[in-house]
């Protein structure tokens, strides 16, 4: 069958996608992978503009580079935060880590209200790719811009002598904490998009919520030297898992304060949560 | 009728954008939806292709409820919204290689598709520039081209010429209607612009505030009123009582269309 040739019939497809056996019967594996397929489509996407254009990925690792080596090279003489057996830029590293993911991930959203604005967005959802996948997709490219942060941060972090940890199957826990992690402030910064609708009221309620999730987490202290009220909120804030997470996996002696499986339970059970979440709420960016 | 609208309603709030509208479109005719800014024709197309749930009222498209069984719509839809809906950061041809991707046209076929329809819209030559760099009337061939690559048994054209310059404009109903006799596809556009009605369309229906006051074959509707020789827009005030004016479209509508027109131009 030759494509778009003069007489070409379209009632072949039209037949083919109405046949019964695509409307009515319920197949879960096949909707698991349309999901799985069409999440990694809106992620080439993203990643194909990324190419084209990677700029942003230098402007945002800035401030982390800033925090690792001004702050942390000060704090670091200071000896006034205790931190076990770990030295100080070996505690903060991972924090680091997790606050340029933070970063990078939590005004990601308005690349939809961007979208929505241009019409892009118009087109994608008029397509037959399921709404879930069209927000899970976003997700994994912000982790894939998450990754590229760490490249940036592991960099940094071994010119400043920091004690990593090489071993395969911690760089690969590290892999998947980054990409959880990003997942899962993107998701919440797609949710908050889809209800505020634009970009002033978005950028504005960002830049409040990035540094209180950022200080209200293990990032650049531990929990134990915490205030009780900051350790409550501290232990509901999904950065203090995944700064967890990445302490334990990312540094030679690093140890987590919770078991790892809880680290990666809350991270992947927010993930769902938040994609879910979002696929609902994605349509009314439209309205 | 490959599509049917019955009393079909959306209100955003107290104002009512589409007002119980009835339409039926026959397979292979191309329909236009006249009617000036803010009468509800963006509205009724954002219906149709299942990205606004109407408030009241039903559609079928191909044979499916655009409630019931969007997903089912949706596969067999192509549609070009009114704003851009190409990828300005990547190249016309990544668009029009996620756009396949997302219809799931087979592997096999997704290289000479595309190719094809690169051809078909003069486009091979700027495949591999980004959309960024495009002109106006680029843009809009190729977005039309991401449309119609799955072979949609129905088209929705928000507005197709709307910034572009008489030769694109031209250009872009020839495009139309080759579509139409080499596929077989029914189109359904709306536009503002009497000429482009009358010269591209089989049926119009004019929309004034929310409803369908007349919908008939152009020089119907002009025996209609008395005058065979009339011009559409003389139809057009005849049946709106109006001049061809904004009547709600508002300070953010005419933001939009100028940024459109303006990226177009």
């Amino acid at each position: 069958m030759k494509p778009l040739e003069p007489g070409a019939s379209p009632v072949a497809l039209a037949s083919s996608s109405s046949s019964p056996s695509l409307r009515q019967v319920w197949q879960p594996w096949a909707v698991l992978r349309e999901m799985l397929v069409k999440t990694w489509v809106i992620a080439e996407l993203e990643a194909r503009k990324l190419r084209h254009d990677p700029t942003e990925l230098f402007t945002r690792a800035v401030q982390p580079a800033l925090w690792l080596l001004i702050f942390g090279q000060v704090f670091a003489r200071v000896r006034a935060i205790p931190t076990g057996n770990l030295s100080y830029l070996d505690f903060m590293a991972p924090g680091i880590l997790a606050q340029s993911v933070l970063f990078i991930a939590i005004f990601y959203g308005i690349s939809v209200i961007w979208e929505r604005d241009l019409g892009v967005l118009h087109k994608i959802m008029a397509s037959p790719a399921p709404r879930a996948a069209l927000v899970s997709g976003k997700a994994l490219s912000a982790g894939i811009r998450g990754l590229t942060q760490a490249v940036i941060i592991y960099a940094l972090a071994a010119l400043l002598g920091v004690d990593l940890n090489w071993q395969p199957q911690a760089l690969l826990g590290v892999v998947v904490a980054v990409i959880l992690g990003a997942a899962n402030f993107s998701l919440f910064s797609l949710i908050i998009a889809c209800l505020v609708k634009t970009r002033e009221r978005f950028m504005g309620i960002g830049q409040v919520l990035t540094m209180p999730l950022f200080f209200a987490s293990n990032a650049i202290y531990p929990l134990a030297i915490m205030p009780a009220w900051l350790q409550v909120i501290a232990k509901v804030n999904p950065l203090t898992y995944i700064v967890d997470a990445l302490r334990a996996l990312m540094i030679t002696n690093g140890t987590p304060v919770f078991p790892l499986g809880l680290d990666f339970a809350i991270m992947s059970l927010t993930t769902v949560i938040l994609v879910a979440l979002a696929a609902r709420l994605y349509p009314r960016v439209i309205v | 009728m490959i599509l049917q609208t019955s009393n079909l309603t959306r209100r955003y709030g107290a104002l009512i954008a589409v007002d119980h509208l009835n339409l039926a479109l026959e397979e292979g005719e191309v329909f236009g939806l006249l009617g000036p800014n803010g009468a509800g024709k963006t509205t009724t197309l954002k219906m149709l292709t299942t990205l606004l749930p109407p408030s009241d009222g039903s559609a079928t498209v191909a044979g499916f409820d655009i409630r019931r069984q969007a997903a089912q719509v949706r596969r067999v839809i192509g549609y070009v919204p009114q704003l851009i809906s190409a990828d300005g950061a990547l190249s016309g041809y990544e668009n029009l290689l996620i756009a396949a991707k997302l219809y799931d046209i087979p592997r096999a076929e997704r290289e000479q598709r595309i190719i094809a329809a690169l051809d078909f819209m003069g486009l091979r030559d700027v495949a591999h520039r980004l959309v960024r760099e495009y002109s106006g009337g680029m843009i809009r061939r190729l977005e039309i081209a991401q449309a119609i690559l799955h072979r949609p048994r129905v088209l929705f054209l928000d507005e197709p010429t709307v910034g572009l310059d008489p030769v694109a404009r031209h250009l872009v109903w020839d495009y139309i209607r080759q579509i139409r006799q080499n596929l077989g596809t029914t189109i359904l556009l709306t536009t503002h612009l009497m000429d482009e009605a009358d010269l591209l369309c089989d049926r119009v229906g004019i929309m004034h505030l929310g409803r369908l006051v007349a919908c008939d074959a152009p020089q119907a509707l002009k025996v209609a009123i008395g005058k065979p020789e009339a011009t559409l827009d003389e139809v057009f005030i005849h049946f709106t009582g109006n001049q061809l004016q904004t009547t709600m479209g508002g300070y953010r509508e005419t933001a939009r269309t100028r940024r459109v027109a303006r990226r177009l131009g």
